[in-house]
Parts: structure tokens; sequence; C-alpha cells
């Protein structure tokens, strides 16, 4: 692979590999000297046209820890602000003999677009409504540290699925992994089309979530992205809690070893609860130390090793 | 199909265990002990080599001694060079290295580069108060100024022929081999 642009450039046995480097690079984390010289003489440009704390800092502190040469670059203060193209603007970044690329764009394809355009490397970190592809090796990373195997469990997705890339790297990721995935949302936040999508990837659906939690061998709640939200998707934040929150009440359904996941950043009280999002098992801040592991593990594959 | 050289043997598995007997032997007369002593074998033969010094160490002075294991993947200088190699797990004892006498423990010495990318790692993770190197096979052609401290076999070899180290732990026997 010379992008990760989509979770489906990779393959399982590509995935486990990355996640072995990932294992190594956690050990980095506790040590006092955070630095690793694989990557001494690279450049690595950071190109965030959304906002972002958690991607975009565990990408520069990856790059850095590599000792990557790490530059960020957002839209807000670049050229992009004053009504450069995106391709004007990545040729022009490019030109200054840039290794690798990671790119975040609410426009989907983004990345994949950005590709055709340059000889760098280019790092996916979010693009619109369609991939978040180092969100998903950092969800199944984390999972699979505290579960084991993935094969055959059971790993519920909730919430915004309409407006979530995570959501869609995730079931590509775990699914290829072995997992049983199965989502939830209120039909106003099932995506379009997920019917037949579902049954050739071989994910479930599912509007009703008492049901499922039960079953679950891991739930990964999605933020409510009300900056994607135009209409009316649901009536009140209090209805979809109370129809898809995970609410003190249904944390009682959930199996108590079951890992809760979520991206970041939560709403609490709407998505997910203050004592699900603080409860034992909960793994969202090692989510976040994981995602540092994982970046530093695709940064590594991608960009030490020789040009091709 | 076969090589066109067929391999020789240099070591059998008793030479081996003589070597490595003697080079127990030597670190603890150097060190005057076993205080202090750290293994890291380097990944991936040197793991086990340091594995069986560390046994007959404690087999000698009745007292056990520190072992790790140290991978250099990251700190190499052909990392460039080549297509993306696995990284595998570095492992240094809960005392640390800090004013320890670590030595290194790899099955061949070469070219040095191995052992250059060691010290890197090893300035990383602590300050040591000395660093030696233990080697199974000496085969020469150093391109950089490294030596060991102590060596199982001195291998006069040509630079295109190929030294391989097999070791019970990763290969299911113990030989050196020369082709």
């Amino acid at each position: 692979m010379k992008h990760l642009l989509s979770i489906d450039d990779v393959s399982a046995d590509q995935v486990q590999e990355i996640f072995a480097t990932a294992a190594d690079m956690h050990d980095v984390q506790r040590r006092e000297v955070k630095k690793l010289p694989a990557l001494r003489g690279r450049t690595v440009i950071n190109m965030f046209f959304e906002d972002s704390t958690r991607t975009r800092s565990s990408f520069e502190i990856a790059g850095k820890w590599l000792s990557a040469d790490v530059i960020n670059i957002s839209a807000k203060g670049s050229s992009a602000s004053k009504g450069e193209s995106l391709r004007d603007t990545v040729l022009t970044v490019c030109a200054m003999g840039v290794d690798g690329l990671v790119i975040r764009h609410p426009a989907s394809g983004a990345a994949q677009q950005v590709s055709e355009w340059v000889d760098a490397v280019v790092i996916n970190a979010g693009d619109g409504m369609h991939e978040h592809p180092t969100q998903a090796l950092l969800d199944a990373y984390t999972l699979q540290r505290r579960m084991g195997s993935l094969d055959g469990k059971h790993v519920a997705i909730i919430g915004d699925l309409t407006h979530s890339r995570v959501f869609r790297s995730n079931v590509l990721c775990l699914t290829k992994l072995g997992a049983r995935v199965t989502v939830v949302a209120p039909p106003t936040l099932m995506p379009s089309g997920i019917g037949p999508w579902s049954k050739e990837a071989g994910f479930a659906t599912s509007y009703d979530l008492d049901d499922v939690l039960p079953d679950a061998d891991a739930v990964m709640m999605l933020r409510v992205q009300k900056e994607r939200m135009s209409g009316g998707y649901f009536p009140s934040a209090r209805e979809y809690t109370v129809g898809y929150g995970l609410t003190r009440d249904r944390l009682r359904l959930l199996r108590p070893d079951a890992p809760i996941c979520h991206p970041g950043p939560m709403n609490r009280g709407l998505e997910i609860a203050a004592d699900a999002a603080d409860a034992a098992q909960s793994v969202v801040l090692e989510q976040v130390s994981s995602g540092l592991a994982v970046r530093m593990a695709v940064l590594y594959h991608l960009l030490a090793g020789e040009e091709s | 199909m076969t090589d066109a050289a067929d391999p020789r043997i240099v070591l059998d598995p008793g030479d081996i265990a003589r070597a490595l007997t003697r080079i127990a032997h030597e670190i603890l007369e150097r060190n005057k002990g076993a205080d202090d002593l750290v293994l890291l074998g380097l990944h991936t033969r040197g793991v086990p080599l340091a594995h069986r010094i560390a046994e007959r160490i404690r087999a000698v002075e009745g007292s056990g001694v520190d072992v790790g294991e140290l991978d250099v993947t990251m700190y190499r200088d052909d990392l460039r060079k080549q297509p993306t190699r696995r990284a595998h797990k570095t492992v240094i004892p809960p005392g640390g290295i800090d004013d320890k006498i670590v030595v290194l423990v790899d099955d061949v010495l070469f070219s040095g580069r191995t052992i250059r990318a060691a010290l890197d790692a090893l300035a990383d993770l602590g300050r040591p108060s000395a660093v030696r190197l233990a080697v199974l096979v000496d085969r020469g052609h150093r391109e950089l100024p490294i030596r060991a401290d102590h060596v199982g076999k001195n291998l006069p070899s040509a630079r295109a022929e190929r030294v391989s180290v097999r070791l019970a732990e990763c290969d299911d026997l113990d030989e050196v081999t020369i082709s």
C-alpha cells in the first residue's frame, strides 16, 4: 500500500502487522526519551480543512516521536481562506518537498483526489462522510487489546450513521477482522442504501438499541454531528437520548466487561451519559493513547521503507 | 535445487555450547561477578543467546542476572533502502540500564552497523556505566570502528560468503554454517 485512503487499502494481514508495530510503539510512550529515529529527515504535513483536536495532535505527536518534521496547516489562516483551490494548496505544499500528507477535508473523496495529484504518501484523516481509516484501526486495536482476537465477536455501532465516516471505516475494518457487526440508528439517521451494502458486507442493522445491547461484546457510540445536520433528523435531543443514548438504565443491559468506545468529542448527556463515559468498562481514554501508537505504526509503515 | 557451494558446518551444537560457556566465564571474570550486569539480546538470534549465557552465569554464580531484548529496526541506517521491516519488541529489565554494565549479545558481528544502531537505541533508553559486546561469531569485514569484547569464534570469511547461525529456539537445531 502506498497511501492509506480507505480501510479497503489494507488486508487483514496488514492490519495485524500495523497492530503489532503499534504494540511496540505503545512501549515508547512509557519511555523517558520518547523518540525513535525511523523517520529522520522525512517531512509530514498535516492539512486540516476541518476542526480537530485529537486526530491532528495525535498525528503531530506520532510524527515527532518518529523524528519526522511535522508541519500543521489548517484551513483557517492558510491561503485556502483566501480562495485558493485545494489542488493549488496541495501542489504548493508538495513543491516544498513533502514526503507525507495527512489530510482532513469536509468533502468525501478529497484524500483520494489529492493522492492523484501528488507523489507524496497521502493518509486520509477523515474525508467528509466517507472514511476515517486511522480511527477504525485504533478502535479495532483498542478492542483487540481488551478482548483478544475480534473473530466472531459481536460489536454494536450506535448513533448518527448517516454522517459518520467513523462508522463506515469501522464496519469495513471490523468485518475484515472477522467481527460480527450490528449498526443501530433511528430510521432518519440510517444511511440510504444501507440495505444492499449491509447484505454485501455482511453486517446487520437495527432500530432497537435495547434489543441489541444484551448480546454485544463491545459497543461503539458515535457522536451526533450537529454541524453536518441541516434538517430535522430527530424531534429533540431528549428524544434521541431516550431512544438511542447510552443512558444509565441502558448501561445495565450491557455486559459489565463489554468495552464502550467513543471516538470523541463526546456530547455527554446526548449520545452517552456520564455514567457510561466514565464507567470502568469505558475505553475512551485508551482509544486516545492507542490512537497515537496506531498512527505511529501507520506513519512508520508508509514512510520508513524504500521509496517505491 | 542445491546451492553452488554446499554449506559447511563451522560450529556444531557442542562447539556452540562450549563457546557460550566460555563467554559466560569471560563476562564474569571481566566484571568480577554478576553485580550490575544486564544482558541485552539483539533480535532475532541474540535473544536466545543472551538467555543461554544468563543460564550459565546463574549456574556459576548462583545468583540471577537481568536479561532483556533490544530491537534496533528503527535505528538502522538502511531503513530507507529496504521495504519496511517489521519491528520487534524491546524489553528492558525492570531495574533499567542506568549505571549498569550492559552486555549486548548478538549472533554474528559483520559490518558493525547493527551494533552502531544498538548503541543509539541504548542512548535513548538510559545511561549504562559501560557497554560491552558479546558475539557468537565474528566474521570480520567491519565498516565501522567497532569490536567485540567476547567472541565465540573468529571466522575469517569472504565478503560474499554467507554465515548462518541456527539456534534450537528459532530453527530447531544448533549450528553455524558458512556457504
